[in-house]
């Protein structure tokens, strides 16, 4: 299996729903504010109706649920730790598993139950934010979403530019990884066998190529901006210049009313 | 050593929306000695089939002999029989990493646990193999070699471990005219000298008709035509249907072939071809 199907951060799948053509700043807006709506939610009927609007915005997305939830594969083990610290060292409500000194509560469960579900509609939330826009797109709306920073002097299109070209290069490493490891173990590199410390020193004969390589993508890479006349962001216009449209606004209301309804459901509701 | 794959399927990123199935069901058998020669279009599954080949990619389904070991069984440590396969990967000058041409060499030898004096012989051997002067190169940074010297210097890292089959995957592309004699040359050498099998993955038709003796055609993961070189490289229409061209003397001989000359398709020899074409030439002058 290839690195790239492991790790899925900054994934992109290209699509033309709805939500792929809002303009970024609508879709980072909106996704903000529901994570941190999500602090609000604290019985399990919010939960419930924030899980089935998300449920809803996914299906208009034409993601498949499954590529989703595999967002969730390399925090797994985050979720699983926070549930067990919360279950075993909280100590409110009343015990109802003793083992020892170790003492599982009821209200104790039910926070690690809500901690863990926040934890988890929190990765959902960014992870389809991000296979819903183009890294490009992402960091080109967070350059103009965060331009007013400049008059405090913070280089916003420097930082938005190095992390288009962070996310950009995340998949061409993984691939290259993936090839000199192979390379390597094809010279009987003890990668995939022996104990970790052979293991370990295999690792050189990859980083080394890794590094080699990378430095001269950089370079190369500075060159070819340099040779367009490249010079950081006054001035810069850009060819796919973004507009708001209506369907912005409606969408940004949309996520708005979305929240203050689950707000007022938690609100009202039974605990 | 011969080599055979059985019903090999191999699909990346199963369940993936990128999920791709570069094998199909597809079987190969390649014989102790053989030069074969493995085209195919752009992503027709050639460099996949390779690293089945050596072991590096473990099937979907279908399994890989090499004498009769089976490389996907799971249940044997088979990394020592997957090493008589020498893989020379895409753009292998990547993967060099010492301060060195020789400690670089010597990688693949220590990693098979040789001692110093074998190690040390089988750079020097493999350097003269690939032709490069050791007294020139041991020394030298391999960072510092010329595009064609590194590609050889890769190709010796992977010839130290003395492999019975050597793979090679697309192992000019890129290089210069001079640059690509030279390697052709040497695996020409190898191939004859030392009888080692090889398999040379290449889209570039002419030097698959100038070198190999069977030719194996790959069309969306699965064969679609193989056979003797003279008799692959003489039908261009089976050929185009496998996205394939004729290599450019056999091209030239099957245009003059359409207008009318009376000519064979299969030659890859310069001089073969100007003297069969003077001959048609004096026969339609009389
Ligand atoms: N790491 C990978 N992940 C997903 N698909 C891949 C990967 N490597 C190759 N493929 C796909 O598998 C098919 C066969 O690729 P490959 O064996 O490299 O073909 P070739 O070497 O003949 O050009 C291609 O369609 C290619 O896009
Ligand atoms: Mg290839």
């Amino acid at each position: 299996m290839a690195l790239s199907d492991v790790v899925t951060l900054g994934q992109y799948i290209p699509g033309n729903s709805l939500l792929h053509r809002l303009d970024p700043r609508t879709k980072f807006l909106a996704a903000i504010t529901l994570t941190i709506l999500l602090f609000f939610v604290t019985k399990i009927t919010g939960y419930f109706f924030f899980l089935v609007i998300l449920l809803s915005v996914v299906a208009a997305s034409g993601i498949s649920l499954r590529f989703l939830l595999r967002g969730l594969r390399p925090i797994l083990f985050l979720i699983l730790f926070t549930f067990v610290v919360q279950a075993f060292f909280s100590q409110e409500g009343n015990v109802i598993l003793q083992w020892g000194f170790l003492a599982i509560r009821d209200a104790g469960l039910w926070k690690a139950f809500f901690m863990s579900i926040r934890l988890t509609l929190l990765v959902l939330v960014t992870t389809l934010l991000t296979l819903v826009t183009s890294p490009i797109d992402l960091t080109d709306g967070l350059d103009r979403l965060f331009s007013f920073l400049h008059v405090l002097r913070v280089p916003v299109h420097e930082i938005a530019m190095m992390m288009t070209i962070a996310l950009r290069f995340i998949p061409t490493l993984l691939d290259e990884t993936d090839t000199i490891v192979k390379a390597q173990i094809s010279r009987g590199a003890p990668l995939d066998r022996g104990n970790i410390f052979r293991r370990l020193r295999g690792f050189v004969a990859v980083l080394i190529p890794l590094f080699v390589s990378a430095f001269r993508r950089a370079d190369e890479l500075a060159q070819a901006m340099e040779a367009r006349c490249y010079r950081g962001g006054e001035g810069r216009t850009r060819m796919r210049a973004m507009v708001l449209h209506w369907t912005d606004l409606w969408a940004a209301l949309a996520a708005l009313a979305l929240g203050l309804a689950t707000l007022s459901i938690n609100w009202l509701a039974v605990p | 050593m011969r080599i055979e794959a059985e019903r090999l399927t191999y699909i990346y990123g199963p369940g993936l929306p990128w999920e791709k199935r570069a094998l199909d069901d597809l079987s190969l058998r390649i014989e102790e000695g053989e030069f074969v020669g493995l085209v195919g279009e752009t992503g027709s599954g050639k460099s996949t089939l390779v690293q089945l080949l050596n072991g590096i990619l473990r099937p979907t389904s279908g399994r890989v002999l090499l004498d009769g070991v089976d490389l996907t069984d799971r249940r044997k440590p088979v990394w020592k029989a997957r090493l008589q396969v020498g893989l020379v990967f895409q753009f292998p000058e990547s993967q060099l990493f010492a301060e060195t041409v020789a400690e670089d060499i010597a990688f693949g030898p220590r990693n098979l646990g040789l001692d110093r004096q074998e190690v040390s012989k089988r750079v020097e051997e493999s350097l003269l193999k690939v032709g490069l002067e050791p007294a020139l190169f041991r020394q030298r940074s391999p960072f510092t070699l010329s595009g064609g010297e590194k590609r050889l210097v890769a190709i010796a890292g992977i010839l130290a471990m003395c492999p019975r089959v050597l793979i090679v995957d697309e192992v000019t592309a890129g290089l210069d005219p001079r640059g690509k004699r030279d390697i052709l040359t040497r695996i020409k050498l190898l191939h004859r000298n030392e009888r080692t099998t090889v398999i040379m993955v290449s889209h570039d038709m002419d030097e698959i008709a100038s070198l190999v003796e069977r030719v194996v055609v790959l069309k969306g993961g699965r064969i679609c035509r193989q056979g003797q070189t003279t008799e692959v490289f003489s039908d261009e229409e089976s050929l185009a249907g496998c996205g394939i061209r004729l290599p450019t003397i056999p091209q030239i001989l099957s245009s003059l072939g359409r207008a009318g000359w009376r000519l064979p398709v299969s030659i890859f020899d310069v001089q073969e071809a100007a003297r069969l074409i003077a001959q048609e030439c004096h026969r339609g002058a009389v």
